[in-house]
């Protein structure tokens, strides 16, 4: 989230989309509640299904999944027609002004460079024209065909609210009482917040789902004011936590990026990242990328890392590929050239897409440790269960370990939430049984591989045998000194660089924030983001502090928020170029003709110029991108695709098949259907009852949502003979389910380009373990596609065929 | 370690409500008590809740209930009933606004109202079984409970489940436990969205007049608070979107009262048939010291035997055998 | 056979039938007359049902109405009388279904009964001299059999419906109303006819050994039950002994 929960009190409009905040995030959609009771704010929600959102909304217009981005360049289309566009701010904080090389162009579905045979683009032309003096190009009077406000202009011409209800299923006078209701947000007083989560990642295009309406909210003048913002809801209370420490292949925390294998020294691995300022006094804060990335390796490797042995950058991996995501892991399994796994806290089996392939990969898997705080049907992937997990388990010789570990209550440590709060807190109850605090596990599986390197020796063994490993208790780190260890400390004793003399902060100290680090081997930090959670004033995140001054909901006092306590990020654009916020009442920062200051952490220098320094501190040019140069993998601007299994064909482009650049194995195609094989759109989500896999162990949970079921609407229950309550039979070429009918009045027909879809709702809930009724879920039926940018798999949008049916044959 | 949630309570705390509060008490009478306590009602603001069920959740542990785990019917209501576990329960209903022709997902907290008037309690032959609180809470007393089921027919919101484990009726009690020690009740302090509001009757109102005034706002032109007079008002209300239509939220009684025949069977029957049964006894009583036992004379023995002596089949006669005078 | 001048009566004897007595009926022609009244199955029946019906209506009162709730100290406490109550009335029910069958044919109507209840006044004051000659019961004794065959028939049916371990699941709350307020009339109409019925066993004196012994008195049958003693007399069994009749 660029803002905070606590914030989205002081919105005047919500609009939920590709999210379902009040189902899937109750208690934090009790902001909206506030907003809507003491602010008078409107609630909309856009959704296939009318959701528990939907029914305290004031507007629900319904959507076909995985048309949300025509939907949304409709509404930046209906704005910008109707002048409806916060101007000052567009002009001030994005590059609507600036000029884009000549050669980009949109045709056919394609931009321009893109090569069929690699599914990549060929990214060069996606840029500004850069001048001589280094600085981008622009034309302030945005009459240059080639600045980026005309070409987006001609980009979404053809997204009119015919196409946009042609394409997505909305009758056109819903969309357009929604972009009316959105429109007015572009006033400088009025701000509206966009809060979304799996609904508009978990799709082929879903970055660039969330791409559109994050330019839709820079063109209302909505980032960086309180009650705006792009609102992210996790679907963990700590995957905020997970992509901040670098839990992903190709990332390193605080989303600093592992080398590739063409970054053979650090030099040429720094040298990308330049991030010289594209305009004149800009922070271009990645500027700093080199202080925070030696601090991550002096954290890691200590006195091992050294200036003279490049900080140690030979230890790190290097990536052959783009990344080695979950979608790869088990392609590569499946294709017998990964034979182990260790399984943390996930319950694959249910979690990933096309369970069959799940299964078949899990079966090549030489071994198996799954460490998790409850039985876990991944842990138990090899055991029959009649229909529920119909496998052959004497064939699967596979060896599997299961290690009990503590859930959140049984830990202490900081989980951090949707709003970058990182949140302490303490065990309620000791460990049951033989379960042990994950960071015992890892600890002696460390400890445990570095005797044996010790003793036996090994090829490079170097980056196991120095590894920083500073702990009270080698074999169980607490979590007070890894969140010591994630602030930073200063190595050896910080000086003031311009007075020697002057004592910063002495060895061994902790540093006051990410602004001390340095590239010199001088600090070590194991998250930059982090730095400041945990300083000389003590564990700031375990802070409990709830004033509000004024009200603002910023709430300052209370735990910490990165970077450096920030609640709102941007939040220099809360105020215009002199420096005065754009919505008196709600104030955020504001000049005083010498320094930043208001109620919140200014996250430009407190001494900036108003008008020389933009707020988009982390872009070299300061300011915000409607065009996203090479960024994004799949286009510079968002363009409509169907999802891979689409009901209809892509009306902008038909001869285009999904996101051109979405990650898929050609060993998956063939699991692909038709729609005239298989009619009617899917889609998957979450239920308020429960969290995931893990609740159905819950016995209270069990008795809120005791079934698996599929939502249907009165017209295909109808058609296909399917009774209320009833069992029904849902299959694609992956995979078949049998689920109770929920027939209801929420899913509707949507007509789109001439021809009726029916929606099919499949909740994911249910497996073969716990106190629940044993079930199936969506990821029997879904397809192995990953997003073009990030490689989420595409849950939200696939095709399946129903029938009535007797039900599961029992096991 | 300082493990701090949910503040416990705080060490002046005193018994904020007691035996010496109750102002009815089934089958059995109370004195007036010495002091009244400040009403007390919890407000369901139904156009806030999302229908999350935390507050069946919460329910269901504070209370210590295990409910069974069921199936799915095609509903989102699980289970599908109040059940002697089941204090309260969401209760969804897909209703198509025929003004707006938009459909309108209700979703309804069902639970015991806390009537002023409390027709349980009425019905209730147990003395002790059911009291009301002077602050209006109307609890059930499951050690004076006989499982008659009496309460289930005197409610006009059918809400007491009588169990078939230990034959006790069972509804909410809003939090007698917790109320007692100053909190307010499980399912409004687990409520995300406030849905859920608990506080004196006169705040709860006053709350409920800004959220119908903010509900007008927006175009819900009927929207207002139930507080049913008809049972004297409830301690538990509601403010609805359309609150000229009760009954699409699952059946939430139009104009709820108790039953006539409810009315009838505690009422007149009870104080018309003891004396009807009285005065039947003490008519026999009166009858037999008026007129004294209708006793068989000998004239009638005689003209018994006689009858018989001379019947057909009859020995002949033998004087000796005549009875002495 | 009769002879309308050997009694002090004026008025004609009543034509008999065999029809007018019971099986077990009998005359014991001795120094006295003593008359079988009823075998000592029938006895045993009746004497299952009337405890049955003073425990049903012993604790129904005491959840009928909260002064009487005290009685329930007499079953166990409350849980136990909400439990026992409908067993006793399971009981009632078969038990009284055997005196039905036992009892419903003399008790069936007859040309002598509405006399008999328009004089009720002189059946009050004990003027048996102006009454009809009646059967083996007489239209009061008959309105109490059939009073309590339709009473127990309701009371079974709606109390059945409100017996809350099995069976209120199958009625909705208005019909569970109904059959409480039914169950609650019928109730107190029942102990009524009950009172009745005692008190007319009392007041009668020679009535109990009826129910005791299993015999009345030939004058009681005489006095309050002629034509059935006639018919006795006419077509029934008898013993003449000598000696003591069987007691």
């Amino acid at each position: 989230m660029t803002n905070s929960w606590t914030d989205i009190r002081n919105t005047d409009l919500v609009v939920i989309m590709g999210g379902n905040a009040a189902e899937a995030h109750p208690c934090g959609f009790k902001w909206v509640t506030e907003a809507k009771a003491n602010r008078g704010a409107k609630l909309i929600v856009v959704d296939p299904r009318y959701t528990r959102s939907a029914s305290v909304a004031d507007y629900y217009a319904p959507i076909r999944q995985g048309s949300d981005i025509a939907f949304l360049l409709g509404v930046i289309k209906y704005c910008i027609d109707n002048d409806k566009v916060q101007w000052d701010y567009v002009n001030a904080f994005t590059n609507a002004a600036y000029l884009v090389k000549e050669g980009f162009t949109y045709q056919d579905g394609l931009f321009t460079g893109y090569d069929a045979e690699k599914r990549e683009y060929d990214r060069a032309t996606w840029d500004y024209q850069i001048g001589e003096d280094g600085y981008v190009l622009m034309d302030e009077t945005l009459q240059d065909p080639r600045c980026v406000w005309n070409l987006l202009k001609e980009h979404i011409a053809i997204y009119t609210p015919e196409m946009v209800e042609r394409i997505c299923g909305t009758p056109k006078d819903k969309f357009l009482k929604v972009a009316e209701m959105i429109s007015e947000c572009s006033t400088p007083t009025k701000t509206m917040t966009s809060m979304y989560a799996l609904g508009w990642t978990q799709h082929s295009k879903g970055s660039q789902n969330i791409r559109s309406m994050a330019m839709l909210q820079l063109i209302l003048g909505n980032i960086g004011v309180r009650g705006g913002g792009m609102n992210a809801l996790r679907g963990h209370s700590n995957i905020q936590g997970l992509t901040d420490i670098g839990l992903m292949s190709n990332l390193i925390p605080g989303y600093l990026n592992i080398p590739t294998e063409r970054e053979v020294d650090y030099a040429t691995y720094i040298g990308s990242r330049g991030f010289k300022p594209l305009r004149p006094n800009q922070v271009s804060y990645w500027q700093n990328y080199p202080k925070f990335f030696i601090s991550f390796m002096k954290a890691m490797w200590g006195s091992a890392a050294t200036p003279q042995n490049e900080f140690a950058y030979h230890y790190l991996p290097k990536l052959d590929l783009p990344a080695y995501d979950v979608l790869r892991a088990f392609e590569m399994m499946d294709q017998g050239q990964m034979h182990g796994y260790f399984c943390q806290g996930f319950n694959p089996l249910l979690s990933f897409p096309d369970r069959g392939k799940i299964t078949r990969s899990l079966s090549k898997l030489k071994y198996l440790v799954v460490m998790d705080p409850l039985e876990t049907e991944t842990a138990r992937f090899w055991e029959n269960h009649g229909e529920f997990n119909d496998v052959d388990s004497a064939s699967i010789q596979t060896e599997v370990y299961q290690l009990p570990t503590s859930c959140f209550a049984e830990d202490e440590g900081a989980l951090v939430n949707s709003g970058r709060w990182l949140q302490w807190h303490w065990p309620a109850q000791n460990l049951p049984g033989e379960a042990k605090h994950d960071t015992w596990i890892m600890a002696q599986i460390h400890l445990r591989l570095k005797k044996l390197y010790q003793e036996e020796g090994g090829k490079f063994a170097d980056p196991i045998l120095n590894l920083h490993w500073p702990y009270a208790d080698p074999g169980e780190p607490t979590a007070d000194e890894i969140a010591r260890e994630l602030n930073g400390y200063a190595v050896e004793t910080l000086r003031d660089p311009n007075d020697p003399t002057k004592v910063l902060v002495e060895a061994g100290q902790q540093v006051p924030g990410f602004a001390a680090l340095r590239d010199d081997g001088s600090t070590a930090a194991g998250c930059w983001i982090y730095s400041g959670c945990y300083n000389q004033n003590g564990n700031n995140m375990a802070r409990r502090d709830n004033s509000d001054p004024d009200a603002t909901g910023a709430y300052l006092n209370w735990a910490f928020s990165w970077p450096a306590n920030r609640r709102i990020l941007y939040n220099r654009a809360s105020a215009d170029l002199d420096g005065k916020a754009w919505d008196p009442e709600r104030k955020l920062i504001e000049w005083d003709g010498e320094k930043w200051a208001g109620y919140d952490v200014p996250d430009i220098p407190p001494t900036s110029n108003p008008r020389e320094v933009g707020p988009f501190i982390m872009n070299p040019e300061g300011q915000s991108r409607l065009f996203s140069r090479g960024m994004m993998r799949d286009g510079p601007f968002p363009a409509h695709y169907e999802p891979f299994e689409s009901p209809v064909v892509n009306v902008v482009a038909p001869a285009i098949r999904g996101n051109p650049v979405a990650r898929v194995f050609e060993s998956d195609r063939e699991s692909f259907g038709d729609a005239d094989e298989f009619p009617y759109a899917a889609t998957s989500y979450r239920l308020t009852e429960h969290f995931h896999y893990w609740t159905k162990h819950v016995w209270v949970n069990a008795v809120l949502q005791p079934e698996f079921f599929v939502e249907i609407s009165e017209a295909l229950a109808e058609e296909k003979g399917i009774e209320k309550g009833g069992w029904c039979r849902v299959w694609n070429k992956r995979g078949s389910v049998h689920a109770k009918a929920v027939v209801t009045k929420r899913i509707q027909t949507l007509m789109c380009d001439g021809k009726p879809v029916h929606i099919v709702g499949i909740p994911l809930h249910w497996g073969f373990t716990g106190a629940a009724k044993n079930g199936m879920g969506p990821n029997s039926l879904t397809p192995f596609v990953g997003d073009a940018n990030i490689e989420t798999p595409e849950f939200k949008a696939f095709l399946v065929n129903i029938e009535p049916s007797n039900g599961p044959a029992t096991a | 370690m300082t493990i701090n949630v949910n503040p416990p309570v705080a060490a002046d705390t005193t018994m904020q409500m007691g035996p010496q509060d109750y102002i009815r008490r089934s089958a059995s009478s109370v004195p007036a008590p010495a002091r009244q306590l400040e009403p007390v009602a919890k407000l369901i603001d139904v156009s806030k809740c999302i229908g999350c069920k935390a507050c069946q959740s919460a329910c269901l542990e504070w209370n210590d209930l295990r409910e069974e785990v069921g199936v799915n019917t095609g509903v989102y209501d699980n289970p599908h009933d109040l059940t002697p576990n089941t204090f309260t329960l969401m209760r969804f209903t897909e209703w198509v606004n025929p003004e707006t022709d938009n459909l309108e997902w209700l979703i309804r907290k069902d639970g015991c109202m806390h009537c002023a008037d409390p027709g349980c309690l009425k019905a209730c032959p147990a003395p002790g079984a059911i009291v009301q609180y002077s602050n209006g809470v109307v609890d059930f007393v499951k050690e004076n409970c006989i499982g008659c089921g009496y309460c289930v027919k005197g409610c006009p919101f059918d809400i007491p489940r009588i169990s078939k484990v230990d034959n006790r009726s069972y509804k909410c009690t809003l939090c007698s436990d917790r109320i007692a020690v100053g909190q307010g009740p499980a399912c409004a302090k687990a409520c995300p969205t406030k849905a859920i509001v608990f506080g004196t009757k006169e705040e709860m109102k006053a709350h409920a007049a800004e959220r119908i005034e903010d509900l007008k706002s927006r175009g819900y032109s009927n929207a207002g608070l139930y507080d049913p007079p008809g049972v004297g008002g409830t301690h538990v209300m509601y403010v609805l979107h359309h609150a000229d239509k009760p009954s699409i939220y699952a059946g939430l009684p139009d104009d709820p009262r108790i039953s006539p025949l409810v009315e009838a069977w505690k009422g007149v029957t009870k104080y018309a048939g003891l004396a009807l049964m009285g005065f039947a006894a003490a008519a026999g009583f009166v009858h037999m010291a008026v007129s004294g036992r209708n006793r068989v004379t000998v004239e009638d023995d005689e003209e018994a035997r006689r009858l018989a002596e001379r019947a057909p089949g009859a020995a002949p006669l033998d004087p000796s055998k005549e009875p002495s005078a | 056979m009769t002879d309308g001048t050997m009694h002090g009566h004026n008025r004609p004897a009543p034509h008999v039938t065999k029809a007018d007595i019971d099986r077990g009926d009998r005359l014991h022609v001795g120094r006295e007359v003593i008359v079988d009244r009823y075998t000592k199955w029938a006895r045993l029946n009746h004497w299952v049902t009337a405890i049955s019906l003073i425990l049903l209506a012993l604790s129904g009162l005491a959840l009928f109405h909260p002064s009487l709730f005290w009685l329930t100290n007499l079953f166990g406490g409350g849980q136990m009388t909400r439990m026992l109550h409908p067993w006793f009335g399971v009981v009632l029910f078969f038990s009284f279904a055997g005196l039905f069958i036992r009892f419903f044919r003399l008790n069936l109507p007859a040309r002598e009964d509405a006399q008999w209840a328009a004089r009720i006044g002189d059946v009050l004051k004990g003027n048996e001299e102006k009454l009809p000659e009646v059967g083996k019961y007489n239209a009061g004794q008959k309105f109490v059999f059939w009073a309590m065959s339709v009473l127990i028939m309701i009371l079974i049916a709606s109390g059945l419906g409100i017996w809350e371990e099995y069976f209120t699941q199958y009625l909705t709350i208005e019909q569970l109303r109904i059959a409480v307020l039914v169950h609650s009339i019928a109730a107190v109409a029942i102990i009524c006819v009950w009172i009745i019925h005692v008190y007319a066993a009392f007041w009668v004196q020679g009535t109990l050994s009826a129910m005791t012994r299993g015999t009345v008195s030939g004058g009681w049958a005489w006095r309050h039950h002629r034509k059935w003693l006639r018919a006795l007399a006419a077509y029934g069994k008898r013993d003449d002994r000598p000696d003591e009749p069987k007691s």
